[in-house]
């Protein structure tokens, strides 16, 4: 009978019968999701992530109001009034208000719920722009080399040489402010950073016997720039694409934060946040909650996209660096 | 070395007129008619002709590119729109506020930074490795703004009336005046020239200007102030720095010539500070050194909350009062800054890591 060692599946080196293996198991997507899995800090990043992708889905359910509804005349309430939990005290014949009133007579708890589906919508959007754009680009300037490839990324420098807030502060200015606007001018912003993943990438690949086979079998350049050659992006591009929409979420927030970004009466945590930060000392909890929900998402994000580079970069593994 | 440095500087120089070329279809991008901006809406059309006319605005747009940048290769900035003052002169006041928040900011990060990811990365999975890396995680998610809020609001406010109490806003207490060095010692200057700038720079420094005028008060009153920016501002490159300082000492520590200072006998301590932290300190440097890059974009958020008058406040309100002047200035001024940055973080490798030889 012919045993082997599975290193990853049976870390303790017992040998397993061949028969008993279930060939499935071995897959590259199989394994890198079971050592995704053995990360803790992506396995705390995707349950907060999951998590969040509920409250978005489930936004109506869970809100007890409408985010945008005034309830001036409809309750007995006064603007910017504190939270009031009834189990925490609170009179029971007062309307509940877990993180109590606006400055607009809206509920506090309602925005910030319907806020995340505004974030995550962001974050999403955004990346996944600068990624189809930015890979493009790279893709271009690693396959095609030469003047092509100076051209193309000597831009991409031009691009990064600007704080990449400040460079959204500014196409905002010239594109007017707004979400769609603030949207744009994030993922521009991002494009450079994908384009360079991909182009180290396809540098790496390029010249490697399989792919001089199947240029010399005849493959067109699109196919063997898009079936041979990016699918060995992905795993980098994915690790980066996940900081990235932390990266783009804080960002879209400073913008909303400065007025630039979502307007209001759009739920969003930065703009909720802006439009009351004068109020802090008076208010304190509607500038806490709106900054609690984004410093949750934004920490999913990142524990996830850790996990991720610890679990897909082996050189990483090896070297013990995982958290 | 020299061929190094002189290589590094000329690539610099195509993103230089990159960043030249950006700067200016931005500014010319920003909606609205320029001699309206600049004029008022009530200009006449033979007044903005003639405005057109002096400022080259109809002129074909490569022509105005070159105008525009012989001006700026000459330092000349023009005046801004809304103080009708030289936007140099604007800049000489602005800087030294962001400069000294974003320095204090980055040694806070570096001296607090550092020393946490080495405990972490010594102690890995202890429970100071993981409280230490959850804090970092955290600083690194939180946005900046909100963190200065909070603390205003819990040292400004909560704190009110007891010695930590710390002021919300502004760089110096109302009544309080920091006196310019050159008045202190009284030297007198020429409006305009060179040195007036250079004059007006340094006696902006506020630290710097009490400390060689032994204005002590000011001296106090100016470091209260900027304790709470400075934390706020710090937080994110802290983060930054101790996860990486933890990975980069892991790395390190895991290599031979560690194994090999420990089996010589070597005090834990020497190996820790001489054999693994000056090799794993290279990448530390990288980081930080971009992330006093970052300051910048930092900086507009911090003293937006903390009403401080600096670089990045300025550019915010001059964006949204289309001042096209300065708008193209702080920019271009921001991002030299940031390419400057990089080049000398590049450059800093071969002083740092003899085993890199930049032939």
């Amino acid at each position: 009978m012919t045993v082997i060692s599975q290193p990853l599946s049976n870390p303790s080196n017992k040998p397993i019968e061949r028969s008993k293996i279930d060939y499935r198991e071995n897959s590259l997507w199989r394994l890198t999701l079971r050592r995704i899995l053995r990360q803790r800090s992506a396995v705390i990043g995707l349950s907060i992530l999951a998590f969040l992708i509920l409250v978005a889905i489930f936004a109506p359910l869970i809100a007890p109001y409408d985010p945008e509804e005034v309830l001036i005349g409809k309750e007995d309430i006064t603007k910017r009034q504190a939270p009031c939990i009834h189990i925490f005290g609170c009179p029971p014949d007062k309307p509940q208000h877990i993180m109590g009133i606006d400055g607009n007579v809206r509920d506090e708890f309602s925005r910030v719920i319907f806020g995340t589906r505004v974030s995550l919508f962001i974050g999403l959007t955004t990346i996944g722009f600068a990624i189809i754009i930015g890979s493009s680009l790279g893709a271009i300037a690693g396959y095609a080399g030469g003047w092509i490839d100076n051209v193309i990324m000597r831009i991409m420098d031009v691009v990064l040489a600007f704080p990449s807030l400040l460079l959204a502060i500014a196409i905002v200015s010239v594109l007017g402010a707004g979400l769609q606007n603030a949207l744009l001018a994030i993922a521009i912003v991002n494009i450079p950073r994908y384009a360079r993943v991909v182009r180290a990438s396809v540098l790496c690949v390029k010249e490697l016997d399989y792919v001089s086979a199947s240029r010399s079998l005849g493959a067109s350049p699109a196919n063997i720039l898009f079936v041979r050659i990016l699918p060995n992006s992905l795993p980098p591009l994915i690790v980066r694409a996940t900081l990235g929409i932390a990266e783009a979420i804080l960002e879209a927030a400073a913008l909303s934060f400065l007025g630039l970004g979502a307007q209001p009466p759009t739920p969003e945590w930065g703009s909720m946040l802006g439009g009351e930060r004068n109020q802090v000392f008076t208010a304190p909890h509607l500038v806490f909650y709106p900054g609690i929900a984004i410093m949750i998402t934004v920490l999913a994000f990142n524990l996830f996209g850790d996990g991720l580079r610890d679990a897909i970069d082996p050189r990483l593994a090896q070297q013990g660096t995982e958290g | 070395m020299t061929n190094y440095l002189l290589r590094r500087i000329l690539l610099a120089i195509p993103v230089l007129l990159g960043i030249l070329i950006v700067t200016f279809t931005l500014a010319r991008m920003i909606p609205g008619d320029p001699c309206k901006a600049i004029l008022g809406e009530k200009a006449t059309k033979v007044v903005c002709d003639r405005f057109m006319e002096e400022k080259g605005f109809n002129k074909p747009i490569y022509i105005q590119l070159g105008i525009y940048m012989n001006e700026m290769i000459h330092g000349d900035f023009g005046d801004s729109i809304r103080y009708s003052r030289p936007v140099t002169l604007i800049l000489m006041e602005r800087l030294p506020m962001t400069i000294e928040l974003g320095i204090f900011a980055i040694i806070l990060a570096t001296i607090i930074g550092i020393p946490l990811g080495i405990i972490s990365a010594i102690k890995r999975n202890s429970i100071i490795d993981v409280i230490t890396m959850v804090i970092a995680n955290v600083g690194v998610s939180m946005p900046v703004y909100w963190l200065g809020l909070m603390l205003a609001y819990i040292f400004a406010l909560q704190l009110k009336g007891t010695p930590l109490w710390l002021p919300p806003s502004g760089r110096l207490t109302s009544g309080l005046t920091s006196i310019p060095f050159y008045q202190v010692y009284g030297w007198a200057i020429s409006k305009g020239s060179a040195t007036s700038y250079i004059y007006e720079f340094i006696s902006n420094l506020y630290i710097f200007n009490a400390i060689i005028t032994g204005q002590w008060m000011v001296l106090g009153d100016t470091i209260k102030h900027l304790i709470l920016p400075v934390v706020a501002l710090s937080t994110i490159p802290m983060s930054i720095t101790a996860r990486m300082t933890r990975s980069s000492m892991l790395e390190v520590l895991g290599q031979d010539y560690v194994r090999t200072a420990r089996a010589k006998g070597l005090f834990e301590s020497v190996v820790i500070l001489k054999h693994a932290l000056r090799n794993a300190l290279l990448p530390v440097v990288t980081i930080i050194g971009l992330e006093l890059g970052n300051i910048f974009a930092g900086a507009v958020l911090t003293e937006t909350i903390f009403g401080l008058a600096g670089v990045g406040r300025m550019l915010f309100e001059a964006i949204t009062a289309r001042d096209y002047p300065i708008v193209q200035a702080f920019t271009l001024v921001i991002a030299i800054g940031y390419v400057m940055m990089n080049l000398i973080v590049d450059v800093s490798y071969a002083f740092i890591d003899p085993r890199i030889k930049l032939e």
